[in-house]
């Protein structure tokens, strides 16, 4: 930099401004200059940020013109196929949107499409938090924070999906009241005192419509607040390279480049969301009519983030219900409907705890894992992945039973198999593919990497030479964490033969067991130097020392 | 793994040469030329920060600019297109046609779209072609604080505390929070009145003896030869009722709990669920409750409450669109495949003076998902 220009007399003036009433020259340049690392999976995260703030404003819009309402009254808008067919007021206020707003259609579509988008970032983000370990500590809190954000954008979804009163929002909200009233003991009354009486009666979707609009959000928002500020003060999580240490961070400042690059992506994620809107029609709830709960049609599908629930709701078999006298307990409601959720959450809640009650590691880790690295967790990843995905195909199975003509009792028998075997399958599959991943790292650490050159040698023989890695792959190579647990330290007994009391309680032998598990497939780098193999004795720079 | 491909320079190797041949030592013969690599290592320090030649970010400047310029006309194209279509115009391409507001739906969109790409894309090609590019080092503050700064904490705190007698007057201390508890329990005691308690009401409909039939979505009765001439083997029935105020004779929350399916079931289909009891308390069988062979059920799924109405005539399937429940109609609606809990419950059916198809009571169980109180008596 050769000279810096001196900063506009109106600049100033602002500055001054703020700084006499607020002492932010320091904070302020402090956090101009936050560092923030280069990855394209840091992106993820940005995304759901991003489509929430357009969410919150095509929503301010929306609320403009829909009146929450369930009074009947009969359709007399502009859209001729619907005139003179009794509905809701919210179902004619949505039709009001699309048809005689202009501009409005596009608004309700780019609200539909960035919630679709909005939930999609969010897990992909989580997904990469959790491959890469980017929950430990100490960022336990705030993955919690992310999971509760997780967990109130589905709701949030479901109910704005709920309140234009079409055939298939008001179907969801008969599933979803199914699913309450299956609960024991208090079902009818959680029911009846959400719907303000018996389905759907005239409540739900004035009360649905405040959820949505005023406290979900203002939780998702304050969340939402509360993990940037967390990341903000803990800071990124970086990839293992070179300089990049638990104490280090290494990246582009806030002020210009990344504030630059984060303004434009966001452009970017708000072009895509526009024209998806533009171009592919979403929840056409003019060609759906309104909702009567005696209609049905086939083929009903939820957004894509209920999926799992539904095929969860699909597959599960009548056969474990059973019933206290009258009474009946009605697994095949609950297990799905309400299980499976609770599952997700609690287990995505818990893993960052459990992972540490069986490592006992309690660093704090900045560098992210490759989630090679981690086999026994990334297994765990991807059975999880291979879970919620199994549940959701099977929510759309008779669009599968039609489409490839397959039986439609056939597909849910499938289902059953799979969702158990899948997730089973795929641990094994990820953690050999982790392991054949870390024994190449070796060899590559070992014998540098196939340089593609092939030489002829005097003897006739050709051979593929292989030349050193750069020093950042060697470093990131050599960096490999090993994966230990202190359970395993301990000794099972004593150098006088007493067994250990820790060890011997079923949780000591519970955590040993786990810790055995997590710990034992694993490839070792110990004793390996970088670029030691003798293959590198063929390269052609290479000849350095022999055996 | 392949160790020993290209590994023939080891002692053993050496013995075995064949004579005639060049030895190891010799150099290599010939050899392909390998594609360049070009791998920066590590990260771009602030040190080597290099500014973009002159030249690049001129181009830089250009193209970005050529890019706002673009956003720029989209923005004033999507103005336009907003008053290109008036919203409720008579004889004029108005929205409210659904093809005219596809137009201009996507007119506005890709406007909207083409500006903010412009946008996106003139700040990225700024970013990545007149900055400088670097990256700096920066460290992670060290979290737990220091051990003197967590005691000094710790010992203001107590102090305070125990200036403020907070835990030395029990008598204070759990009067306060007796004192909150009532308080609450308010909100929830408040919520109360958001709906009735369920008591009996989930067990009854509109049914009651004698009550004919509309086909659902009309104003007309139905006599039991609708029923057999029906190309689907199947209609769907409501109550007879008009009540006022709700176009379709009854409210939503009605029609919920009454829709039926009639359903014609030739004589020699009858199963042996048939011959049951209706309910433990009745004298009834499930085939009394029929009319010439016409049945009654409740259109709601047991499951979660989705319609099922599907019905397939050669089987006597009834099945959920929903989560895929299947009930045998000929055989008292029992779950043949699916999620539901117990059977569609039954609704007893026959004929009036005037040949109508009546109600001859309500349900035997009570319709919709099932619930805790069901079978409760």
């Amino acid at each position: 930099m050769s000279k810096t220009t001196q900063a506009p007399k109106a600049l100033r003036g602002v500055g001054n401004f703020i700084d006499d009433r607020f002492h932010l020259a320091k904070t302020g340049e402090k956090n101009l200059r936050k560092v923030f690392p280069n990855h394209w999976s840091f992106m993820l995260g940005e995304i759901a940020l991003y489509s929430f703030i357009i969410l919150l404003v095509t929503g301010v819009f929306l609320t403009l013109w829909f009146k929450p309402s369930m009074v009947e009254i009969v359709y007399d808008g502009s859209y001729e196929r619907l005139q003179g067919v009794p509905m809701s007021e919210a179902f004619a206020s949505t039709l009001h949107i699309d048809f005689d707003v202009r501009g409005g259609f596009l608004m309700r579509q780019i609200h539909h499409w960035a919630a679709l988008i909005f939930v999609a970032s969010l897990v992909v983000h989580m997904l990469r938090v959790f491959f890469t370990g980017a929950f430990r500590k100490p960022r336990e809190i705030n993955w919690l924070i992310g999971v509760a954000i997780f967990s109130l954008a589905m709701i949030e979804g479901l109910f704005g999906y709920s309140l234009p009163d079409d055939l298939p929002s008001g179907m969801g909200v008969r599933i979803l009241q199914g699913v309450m009233l299956a609960i024991p003991l208090v079902g009818s009354y959680i029911s009846m005192f959400l719907f303000g009486g018996e389905f759907p009666g005239e409540d739900i979707i004035t009360r649905l419509y405040m959820l949505h609009v005023l406290l979900i959000p203002a939780l998702l928002l304050g969340l939402i607040v509360a993990h940037f500020m967390i990341l903000w003060h803990q800071k990124h999580t970086q990839y293992p390279g070179q300089g990049r240490t638990d104490k280090t961070v290494v990246g582009t400042p806030m002020f210009p480049a990344f504030a630059v690059k984060a303004g434009g992506f966001f452009f970017f994620t708000f072009a895509v969301i526009a024209g998806l809107s533009a171009f592919v029609q979403i929840n056409p709830i003019h060609l759906f009519g309104p909702f009567t709960p005696t209609s049905i049609t086939s083929g009903l599908q939820p957004d894509w983030y209920m999926g799992f629930m539904e095929g969860a709701l699909r597959i599960f078999p009548n056969t474990l219900d059973f019933s206290i006298g009258p009474y009946p307990i009605l697994v095949a409601v609950l297990v799905p409907g309400l299980g499976s959720m609770g599952l997700l959450f609690v287990a995505l809640g818990a893993w960052p705890f459990i992972e540490q009650w069986i490592t006992g590691d309690k660093r704090a880790h900045n560098v992210a894992d490759r989630p090679r690295n981690a086999p026994v967790r990334t297994g765990l990843g991807v059975a999880g992945i291979i879970c919620y995905g199994v549940l959701w195909l099977a929510g759309s199975n008779d669009i599968l039973s039609e489409t490839f003509s397959i039986d439609l009792y056939l597909t849910t028998y499938i289902f059953r198999v799979l969702v158990i075997a899948g997730p089973i399958a795929g641990f094994i599959v990820t953690k050999r593919i982790c392991l054949g991943l870390q024994r190449r790292d070796r060899e590559t650490l070992e014998h540098g990497y196939e340089s593609g050159i092939i030489q002829q040698l005097p003897s006739g023989e050709f051979i593929e030479v292989h030349k050193e890695s750069s020093d950042e792959t060697t470093h990131v190579l050599e960096n490999k964490p090993a994966i230990t647990s202190t359970a395993l330290e301990e000794d099972e007994t004593d150098d006088r033969g007493v067994e250990n009391p820790e060890a011997r309680k079923p949780k000591g032998k519970l955590r040993r067991a786990l810790a055995h598990w997590y710990t034992k497939d694993n490839v070792s780098f110990e004793g390996v130097a970088a670029h030691s193999g003798h293959h590198l004795h063929h390269s052609a720079d290479g000849d350095e020392g022999a055996h | 793994m392949t160790e020993n491909n290209n590994d023939n320079n080891t002692a053993d190797d050496a013995n075995e040469r064949v004579v005639g041949t060049p030895t190891d030592t010799a150099d290599v013969v010939s050899e392909a030329t390998p594609e360049p690599r070009d791998d920066h290592n590590g990260p771009y320090l602030a040190s080597e920060t290099h500014k973009h030649p002159e030249e690049q970010q001129r181009r830089g400047e250009k193209i970005a600019s050529l890019w706002f310029v673009i956003a720029f006309l989209s923005g004033i194209g999507f103005l336009v297109s907003y008053f290109l279509f008036p919203p409720n115009a008579a004889g004029e391409p108005a929205i409210g046609d659904p093809q005219i507001s596809q137009y201009s739906n996507m007119l506005l969109g890709g406007t909207l779209t083409l500006a903010m790409f412009g946008i996106g894309a003139g700040m990225t090609v700024w970013a990545r072609n007149i900055m400088p590019h670097y990256e700096v080092a920066s460290p992670y503050d060290e979290l737990p604080s220091k051990d003197e700064e967590k005691g000094s904490f710790s010992e203001f705190f107590m102090k305070s505390a125990d200036e403020s007698g907070f835990t030395k007057r029990p008598l204070m201390r759990r009067t306060l929070i007796a004192a909150m508890l009532p308080l609450g329990i308010a909100p929830i005691v408040l919520l109360r009145d958001t709906g009735p308690v369920p008591g009996d009401r989930m067990k009854e409909t509109r049914w009651t003896d004698g009550m004919r039939m509309y086909v659902e979505g009309t104003h007309r009765y139905l006599r039991a030869e609708d029923v057999e001439n029906d190309p689907y083997g199947m209609i769907s029935a409501l109550p007879a009722l008009d009540d006022e105020g709700y176009p379709h004779g009854m409210s939503l929350t009605d029609q919920a709990k009454s829709v039926i399916l009639l359903i014609k079931i030739p004589e020699e289909d009858w199963e042996s669920g048939m011959n049951e009891k209706v309910s433990e308390d009745s004298e009834d069988t499930h085939l009394n409750w029929t009319h010439q062979g016409i049945v009654a059920y409740s259109k709601i799924c047991t499951h979660v409450g989705c319609p099922a109405a599907l019905y397939e005539r050669t089987t006597h399937r009834i099945l959920c669109p929903c989560h895929q429940s299947t009930f045998d109609a000929a055989n008292a609606a029992e779950v043949v495949f699916g999620p539901a809990h117990r059977p569609l419950p039954q609704l007893p059916i026959g004929v009036d003076d005037e040949g109508y198809l009546v109600a001859r009571g309500d349900f035997n169980e009570p319709t919709g998902p099932t619930f805790w109180e069901y079978a409760e008596d």
